[in-house]
């Protein structure tokens, strides 16, 4: 910038008026406003995490001094009871549980629609269908969890008692529980990957048509079929695009409160058995606790947040690591 | 620039988020505003249809207890339509939050599903200058045995059945228990499917108070408000159990009155060890609760009750809500509005609605204590 400031803005030696004798760096009112702006905004993100962050701490130490269970390994959530006791072992892996489920389930099919849209798909079939996927983000949740109470988690009977006869030597997908409508982290998994979808979809549909056309001409040109060139040119150009489309919506689906609390049957056990019901998530935990709870009780919620934001930090970190990796590979 | 793209979809997306949520939260503010064109009638006038003696204008802010939502939604809207110029705002935030609300100074008065704790009484006294924070029961609510068994009607359980059935020691409705109580009728070989509550809450309180009160060492787990049984399955809320009973064949379930009579869930009966096996309503609530002892101090009412009672026609699941007030020591500007709302609600026009919602009314003896104590407010 300076030398081209150099060059242009010096004056000219005899034909300069004298108005021009300003110095060479010209910066406006309007410059020193912006950067005041942009500069101020990336301060304010730092301090509100700072402050999340802070205030998560102090009321979360409040809380585990007064834990008389172990807050990482205890399983039931009784912090309103004399003494509290209380931990986070269930929720732990409920949230994992879950979160996992909705991954394994949406990605493979969010990879499937983006590629549809961006490569296979007509363009009078496209558009629209980009614009469903968009409709499936803006569905409120609680419209989900009322969705997935009163109309999934029944209609999930079959598949259960399915899963249960040809797959139950897994354990993992056996059922145990005598009723039917299971409201279970199972169905909890299918919910969540529904809602994370449209997230994973259209951060891959716009990685895909990142795509440079020299790429998949060049593989065109070699002989290639529209499978190949997707998987020689776009899927590999587009991995890392996918690996960040994939932990935004992991992201949502840690998170996830009231479809979750609406869903879910909460309990404070663990069971390898995921269409049984019971567990919890963090945030449903947090959801159906929170009205009722003591001042106590809120301080041991908001522990249990805490560990949530730590989860989501570590995730986030993850997924950067990895996309910095790639880079070197795709660029 | 890939980036660029994606952050402009999160954008949109928060942006979408944002603008649902607002529309959610005013969907749910626009309930209190239902000022409709009041009668004539200024401040401190009886307003002669409806019974009501206004206090000043004010404006009354308040929180606590759902379970008694429903109550005080009809009875803030009658009062403010009686009285112009009046505002009451009451938030069912939980009883929690309610009686933190309260002990803040925050609002006039409390709703809370339990009384005072010792602990909570000793920090009321901040609140209260030269006072203290007193309980006054006022929509005391029946809690419901709702259950959906094709086929079988006027199901009969009592107390020792009812807690083996919530903690998975009795399995299949075909159960010789239960055929004992229900001798004619055609019990089916399902599986018996219990509902509770995921969130903590009141009714899950006082349905395991009744279960350590009447069933003794059938029911080993501890009370409180978080479900501490194993098995079974949970809900959100009253409403999300009912709907679960109501959809889900052989299962049974606890609720307020409200909920089985509006989605009409059968009931079960109760062999309490009196005369006749007792029916859900608000005149066997109002029975159990005319037989609970006072047991708070001075202008204190909390009161506890029988859950073994034997009283014949008195059901002894029965939630009892308190307003809470301070006894001395309220905020000026608000007392007067407080206590003439307050006698209201607890005077004979507020407590005649309370049937039509599923509560029962207070007896006449327990009615009588709370006007005199809310008359001596200050």
């Amino acid at each position: 910038m300076d030398t081209i400031d150099d060059i242009t803005g010096a004056p000219p030696p005899a034909a300069a008026p004298p108005a021009e004798s300003a110095p060479p760096a010209v910066t406006r009112v309007g410059d020193r406003v912006f950067l005041g702006l942009s500069r101020g905004s990336g301060i304010t993100l730092l301090v509100i995490m700072a402050a999340i962050a802070v205030f998560l701490t102090v009321r979360a130490v409040t809380a585990i001094s007064g834990d008389h269970g172990n807050f990482l390994t205890t399983f039931q959530w009784n912090a309103d009871a004399t003494p509290p006791v209380f931990g986070i072992g269930v929720l732990l892996y409920g949230t994992a549980v879950s979160s996992v489920i909705a991954m394994v389930l949406a990605v493979p099919v969010a990879i499937g629609i983006a590629l549809f849209i961006s490569h296979y798909a007509p363009r009078r079939i496209a558009a629209p269908l980009a614009y469903l996927v968009d409709l499936l983000a803006a569905v409120p949740s609680i419209v989900y969890g009322l969705w997935g109470a009163l109309f999934l988690v029944p209609h999930l009977q079959g598949l259960n008692l399915w899963m249960d006869h040809y797959l139950g030597w897994t354990v993992v997908l056996k059922q145990t529980y005598q009723g039917t409508a299971s409201r279970s982290l199972f169905s909890v998994g299918i919910l969540l990957a529904i809602m994370v979808l449209p997230v994973i979809t259209n951060v891959s549909r716009e990685v895909f048509r990142q795509v440079p056309r020299a790429h998949e001409e060049a593989a065109l040109a070699l002989g290639a079929t529209r499978w190949e060139v997707v998987r020689m040119a776009v899927l590999p150009f587009a991995r890392s695009g996918i690996i960040s489309a994939s932990m935004l919506g992991l992201g949502r689906a840690l998170g996830e409160t009231m479809a979750v609390a609406t869903v879910l049957s909460n309990s404070s056990t663990i069971t390898s058995h995921i269409v049984d019901p019971g567990g919890g998530t963090f945030a449903q935990n947090i959801a159906v606790y929170f009205g009722e709870a003591t001042p106590f009780g809120r301080d041991a919620l908001i522990a249990s947040g805490l560990v949530l934001f730590v989860i989501t930090l570590i995730v986030n970190g993850a997924a950067r690591l990895i996309i910095a990796r790639r880079k070197e590979y795709t660029a | 620039m890939k980036l660029q793209r994606k952050s402009g979809l999160r954008a949109l997306a928060v942006g979408a988020a944002a603008v649902s949520g607002a529309l959610v939260l005013t969907a749910c503010g626009s309930d209190n505003n239902s000022t409709t064109a009041a009668p004539s009638g200024g401040s401190s006038s009886t307003a002669a249809a409806s019974g009501i003696t206004c206090g000043p204008k004010a404006n009354l802010l308040a929180s606590g207890s759902t379970a008694q939502q429903n109550a005080v939604n009809v009875w803030v809207k009658n009062y403010m339509q009686a009285c112009s110029g009046s505002e009451i705002n009451y938030k069912g935030t939980g009883s929690g939050a309610g009686v933190t609300d309260f002990l803040n100074g925050t609002t006039a008065f409390a709703g809370s599903d339990s009384a005072l704790k010792p602990a909570e009484i000793t920090q009321s006294k901040k609140v209260c200058a030269g006072g203290q924070g007193i309980d006054l029961p006022m929509a005391p609510g029946p809690i419901a045995i709702g259950y959906n068994v094709p086929g079988v009607s006027n199901l009969v359980l009592d107390a020792d059945t009812l807690a083996k059935i919530f903690n998975g020691r009795i399995t299949h409705w075909n159960d010789p228990a239960i055929a004992k109580l229900n001798p004619s009728a055609k019990l089916p070989s399902t599986p018996i499917q219990t509902f509770h509550r995921s969130d903590a809450s009141g009714t899950t309180d006082n349905f395991t108070k009744y279960l350590i009160g009447a069933a003794g060492t059938d029911w080993p787990y501890s009370g409180g408000k978080a479900w501490q049984a194993k098995g079974g399955q949970s809900a959100t809320g009253s409403a999300g159990v009912a709907a679960q009973v109501k959809q889900t064949a052989g299962s049974i379930g606890y609720f307020e009155l409200s909920y089985a009579t509006s989605q009409s869930i059968s009931t079960a009966q109760l062999n309490t060890g009196a005369a006749q096996p007792v029916t859900v309503s608000s005149d066997s609530a109002s029975k159990d609760v005319a037989a609970a002892q006072v047991v708070g101090t001075g202008g204190d009412l909390a009161l506890k009750l029988d859950y073994a009672t034997k009283a014949d026609g008195a059901w002894p699941i029965t939630l009892v809500t308190y307003e809470i007030v301070c006894d001395k020591g309220n905020k000026a500007a608000t007392l007067p509005a407080t206590k003439a709302f307050l006698n209201y609600i607890a005077g004979t026009q507020g407590q005649g609605a309370l049937t039509a919602l599923g509560y029962a009314p207070l007896p006449d003896a327990i009615a009588t204590k709370v006007r005199a104590a809310i008359s001596s407010l200050s």
